[in-house]
């Protein structure tokens, strides 16, 4: 049971970072839902806000970790060579058979894209919870607002996640 | 909720709108920047600052720091103002839409080729 660096490369990219990110979403969503003024004491809102600052400043930080490895490091070995190269890196394995074009076409040219929006989104997410802190409970519209803000980064990285495992699948890199 | 405000300073809702905004921006330019890559190859050109990754590193390159710059600019206007999140969040919907159809190969790449 051995990995090439790539495949290394590949797991911290899609099962390490981006798994965090995904896995963490539900604490990070429960933990926005929870601040509301019925259910939290002035005592409980420093501790549960120390908990969710760390939480949406970690998910941020791991969906930053997830786009810039596999921007930098897995796509480039992803699209390395061309039609002629020996052997085919997966890109081209993919487009050269029409029956796999399009988990390339289509599934990584989405896929490549989509999921830049996710750390954007985290980052503001981020901002909101450490700027306003506390006063989300007072600003429910504001939480709402966060919370709506952090399912969409979610969806973006879940798209991003699912093609990325279903490429993998088809046309891993080694 | 007498018992937060006692514990808790508010704040104005100007720099959440701000950064809501730019987020928008950010989804907007990396839309706008992959469908004219798809639409131009001088575009498509410009944006490969890496041969490895090709055309998306200047793709995403550009979108963060659209993003950033928009997120500071916006920043240092609304930072004492009481901007509603709920029309920056309005605003942010329609540039994050419209984000997501730019970089909708279903829709990119109809302008393939110019």
């Amino acid at each position: 049971m051995s990995f090439t660096a790539r495949e290394w490369w590949g797991v911290i990219h899609g099962m390490g970072f981006g798994a965090v990110f995904l896995l963490s979403f539900a604490g990070g969503l429960a933990g926005l839902y929870s601040l509301k003024p019925g259910l939290i004491t002035p005592e409980g809102v420093v501790e549960r806000m120390r908990r969710l600052k760390v939480g949406v400043i970690a998910m941020a930080v791991a969906a930053w970790g997830t786009v810039l490895t596999g921007t930098w490091i897995v796509y480039p070995w992803y699209r390395a060579g061309d039609e002629t190269s020996k052997p085919l890196s997966p890109k081209f394995q993919l487009t050269a058979n029409p029956n796999t074009a399009d988990w390339h076409n289509f599934g990584m040219e989405w896929k490549e894209h989509i999921a830049w929006l996710a750390p954007i989104l985290a980052t503001v997410v981020a901002f909101i919870v450490v700027y306003y802190g506390a006063n989300l409970i007072r600003h429910d519209r504001v939480r709402r607002t966060a919370m709506t803000l952090f399912v969409m980064a979610f969806g973006f990285a879940a798209v991003a996640g699912a093609l990325g495992a279903f490429i993998t699948k088809v046309a891993p890199v080694r | 909720m007498m018992e937060l405000e006692e514990h808790f300073e508010d704040k104005p809702e100007g720099p959440i709108s701000a950064a809501i905004i730019a987020g928008g921006i950010g989804a907007l330019a990396l839309g706008v920047v992959t469908t004219l890559a798809e639409a131009n190859e001088t575009i498509k050109g410009w944006l490969e600052l890496s041969k490895d990754v090709g055309p998306l590193s200047g793709k995403t390159i550009f979108a963060v720091v659209a993003w950033l710059v928009a997120w500071a600019l916006l920043h240092s206007t609304m930072r004492t103002t009481r901007y509603e999140t709920r029309r920056a969040f309005a605003i942010a919907m329609v540039l994050i839409v419209l984000g997501v159809i730019g970089t909708f190969p279903m829709f990119f790449q109809l302008f393939t080729g110019g």
